[in-house]
């Protein structure tokens, strides 16, 4: 009886394949068989389940569920957008389409049908020979998926060439044809060069190139530009966008970036601790989006500040700073001003290589400047680290990016936030622990965390014991150096309340350092941009992001991808100045 | 001036200065050496005159730093002076026995290199599996014993039971290349199985470092076979490391056979310098010293240079 259940199973699936029905649905509310596998349909994912072995601080292994029961289609010549915060699965999800697992990752239930065949079952030889010839990925960071001792066009050609798709000079010219379309400059040559001598954006783009060189039917984009600068990141995806249409690949395009994905997906699926929320054309998740998560992320950097009014006398006066490496060959600050009021936010905004990070190490006396003198609080702040007072050195603060790496990780919260206390105020014993408890409160965490180690917390929650340890020195200026970037947007969204909070409560003043335009939206009351070590604009909030505007800031703002279908051709179109070196 | 060919200079220059310095220790540690020649050749009940004749005569009062500059501008020139127990030119004294070492020590590298770079390949590609433990315990133990009882050991079985090879190695300059190549099959052997472990394990665990890398996941969903992941993608960014290790391997051949040659009595220089410290022939372990001194730094050159060009990123600037 069992036997005939299964062959009845295998008839209806095969019968399934060669039926010819309309619209794909969304969502899997209706039956299997309704919906899979008609012949345009490319790659049919059926109640994925992927687990991997997990070793929490002081736990036993377990294993961890990272994808529970999820179902997607793909049809041919179409973009999927799989979208959600890190940990959502999108990544594994889309590395398992290639039935692949990173590290301890393993498959272990459902069906990933490939062109009509579960590629899960295929074995190693035939996993080998699908990848790189059916299904090609584009990893994040080219630089690191480039293999620095290789000329690129030997990596580009390699899978064609490996699954016999092309001799070397069909594969090169098709190749240097791909170079071209994908706006590389000098396509004949490029090929010729070293990874590293090739600038990111480019090196992502021969990465696309290197996808598309064996003409596969699918291709895994895994978050193709976030590592770029915004003003890059949008040609780089005008291209991936135009090669797809071009060459009629069907692509999964991951992404954390909803206005990214929107430029580029038909659909796209909303993913949450590897579970889907919502599934649904392009169009509908961004306007009319029906979970309350994919609402949250639609509306992420929609905070409410009103700028606030200059004080009178500046906190901290930057003054003709200019400042460099290697006994001042190379120059990375040129004269740089600014003046930060009481109370207030001045956003320094630019892209990598700008200087925004030196000019923090400049103020906290980490690089001594070659020109140029910093006042704060109305006196002269000694150049030098260790020629300043340790009274200077409270009023000071600094928040870092990663807060994985800025804190002691044997310390506890307690530890780790108490220490400024006992440095600077001496506090020590039952008034130290009262003082951390009020501190964990005021970072919203509540003093159950105090015995815990930064292992033991989430990225959000790390961020914000680093802002409690900077607070608790009572300082009258932070520091913060993209203090969000390595944080999903929700979490990052809370710890930029969370600083709005405490300025108003605590009167302390931020120089937010930062490459992201809308964080510096919804906090600053004034802005700084800069370019190349310098600054290009500066002044007041309202005044800064109002026309008219300088060539650069220009362009810095019309290359942020907004929430709209469509951006990407509107902000192409209207382009004055061509992007930076890219 | 490129950044290769200045990084090149520098090490060239830093060799030089360390072989300088070398010398200086070389002739300093030598006078230091209780008694000298003079009452060496004497004997105990010489007469404190006939000592300080001989001195004399074979230019042992003469201050220290003035005979340190005669010495070095002499072998500058390619004249190493002549023993003091035999009073044979040094230079013709060691010749034979340099292209002796040199000899034993390249046949060595001929049979170990290639083995070390396979195997810690293999170990790699079948990392964790029985194969990787299995050379691992195997190169483990011959890195463990010492060299003079592997020797005995290949002595034993190959000499005495299978009696297919010679236990004495005795050359001379009329051996001809096949004579030369059966009488150091034993030593070279020996060798190479001392030298094998270390270059094996760090060809191991250098491309088993970069397997964590993002170029390799690369490769893989290529759809590359593994062990071509591991030749053509991991191997070239590991030859640095690699490189080291092999060549401080070669250097130790060349310098560190004297027990080898001890066990199987070759003609070398292991053997000459034992010789003359001895017969305290202070010139003839001088320059022994020197020669080892710079077989060392010329080779840690080599490796410096091949590791600059293993690194694309300095053979080809931006």
């Amino acid at each position: 009886m069992n036997n005939q259940i299964v062959r009845k199973q295998q008839l209806s699936r095969k019968v399934v394949y060669l039926n010819v029905q309309g619209e794909a649905p969304v969502g899997d509310t209706r039956s299997e068989d309704e919906w899979v596998g008609k012949p345009d349909t490319l790659l049919n994912i059926r109640n994925l389940r992927i687990e991997a072995a997990v070793h929490p601080p002081g736990e036993s292994p377990m294993n961890a569920i990272l994808v529970h029961d999820v179902s997607l289609t793909l049809k041919r010549g179409r973009v999927l957008g799989l979208i959600g915060e890190s940990g959502a699965g999108k990544s594994t999800i889309g590395l398992a389409s290639m039935g692949y697992g990173r590290g301890g990752v393993k498959i272990t239930g459902g069906e990933v049908i490939l062109k009509g065949r579960d590629i899960l079952k295929v074995g190693a030889d035939g996993m080998r020979k699908l990848r790189g010839r059916e299904v090609c990925y584009v990893a994040q960071s080219a630089a690191a998926a480039f293999n620095p001792a290789h000329r690129l066009m030997d990596q580009v050609v390699e899978a064609a060439l490996l699954h016999g798709m092309a001799t070397r000079t069909e594969a090169e010219k098709r190749a240097i044809a791909l170079f071209k379309k994908l706006g590389l400059p000098d396509p004949e040559n490029i090929g010729k060069r070293f990874p590293h001598q090739v600038s990111g954006g480019q090196l992502q783009r021969v990465m696309t190139a290197m996808a598309l060189c064996s003409e596969p039917d699918l291709i895994v984009f895994d978050e193709p530009t976030t590592a770029l600068d915004v003003t890059t990141q949008i040609d780089v995806l005008a291209a991936i966008r135009d090669a797809i249409r071009d060459t009629g690949v069907a692509a999964l395009y991951i992404t954390h970036d909803l206005a990214v994905v929107a430029q580029v997906a038909d659909e796209i699926m909303v993913l949450r601790n590897g579970k889907l929320v919502e599934r649904g054309m392009t169009q509908q998740i961004i306007n009319q989006p029906h979970e309350q998560y994919t609402r949250a992320l639609v509306s992420v950097h929609h905070i409410d500040h009103v700028q606030k009014d200059c004080g009178t006398e500046p906190v901290l006066s930057v003054k003709g700073v200019t400042a460099g490496y290697g006994d001042g060959a190379i120059k990375v600050l040129r004269d740089v001003s600014l003046d930060l009021y009481p109370g207030q936010t001045l956003a320094v905004v630019g892209e990598s290589g700008s200087g925004k990070s030196t000019l923090a190490r400049v103020i906290t006396g980490l690089l001594p400047p070659l020109a140029g003198s910093i006042q704060f609080d109305g006196r002269d702040l000694s150049r030098r680290l260790a020629e300043r007072s340790r009274e200077d050195l409270r009023q000071l603060q600094m928040i870092y990016q990663t807060a994985d790496v800025a804190m002691n990780p044997r310390q506890t919260v307690a530890t780790i936030i108490g220490r400024p206390l006992e440095f600077y105020f001496g506090i020590r014993g039952a008034e130290r622990n009262h003082r951390v408890a009020e501190l964990l409160d005021k970072i919203e965490m509540g003093k159950s965390f105090a015995e815990r180690y930064p292992a033991e917390l989430s990225g959000g929650q790390k961020q914000r014991v680093c802002i409690a340890r900077a607070l608790a020195a009572k300082p009258k200026l932070m520091i913060c150096d993209e203090v969000t970037s390595a944080l999903d947007p929700l979490v990052a969204n809370g710890i930029l309340k969370l600083l709005l909070q405490l300025q108003k409560e605590e009167g302390v003043s931020f120089l937010f350092i930062t490459h992201d335009l809308a964080t510096v939206k919804s906090i600053a009351d004034s802005i700084s941009v800069m370019y190349r070590g310098q600054v290009v604009r500066y002044g007041p909030k309202g005044q800064v992001l109002a026309p008219p505007f300088d060539p650069y800031t220009d362009l810095l703002l019309s290359s942020v991808p907004e929430m709209e279908v469509g951006w990407l051709d509107k902000a192409i179109r209207s382009r004055r100045m061509e992007s930076a070196g890219n | 001036m490129t950044p290769i060919s200045k990084i090149i200079s520098q090490r060239v220059a830093l060799g030089a200065l360390t072989l300088w310095i070398v010398s200086l220790i070389v002739f300093a540690g030598v006078q230091f050496l209780p008694g000298d020649v003079a009452t060496e050749l004497l004997g105990q009940s010489a007469t404190p005159e006939a000592v300080a004749a001989l001195r004399k005569s074979m230019g042992l009062d003469i201050p220290l730093y003035l005979r340190y500059f005669d010495w070095l501008g002499s072998i500058l020139r390619g004249n190493f002076g002549t023993a003091l127990a035999n009073g044979r030119d040094i230079a013709e004294l060691i010749k034979p026995r340099l292209f002796n070492t040199l000899f034993l020590a390249v046949s060595a590298a001929v049979i170990s290199v290639p083995l070390a770079l396979l195997g810690g390949i293999v170990a790699a590609l079948y990392r964790n599996t029985f194969i990787d433990r299995a050379i691992n315990v195997v190169t483990l133990a011959s890195i463990s014993v010492p060299e003079f009882f592997v020797a005995y050991i290949l002595i034993l079985v190959l000499a005495v039971h299978a009696g297919i090879l010679p236990s004495l190695s005795d050359v001379d300059s009329e051996t001809s290349v096949l004579g030369r190549l059966t009488a150091i099959a034993l030593p070279s052997l020996t060798l190479a199985v001392v030298v094998l472990a270390h270059m094996m394990r760090m060809t191991r665990t250098s491309i088993i470092n970069l397997l964590g890398n993002q170029y390799i996941e690369t490769a893989r969903l290529k759809g590359l076979p593994e062990w071509r992941v591991l030749v053509r993608h991991a191997l070239p960014n590991a030859l640095a490391p690699i490189a080291t290790v092999i060549v401080l391997n070669l250097a130790y051949l060349i310098t560190g056979v004297v027990v080898v040659e001890v066990v199987f009595v070759y003609p070398g220089l292991g053997q000459l310098i034992v010789d003359s410290v001895q017969k305290r022939d202070v010139p003839v372990v001088q320059a022994c010293s020197l020669i080892f001194a710079a077989t060392y730094v010329l080779l840690n050159l080599t490796a410096d240079i091949l590791s600059i060009i293993a690194n694309p990123r300095l053979m080809h600037p931006k």
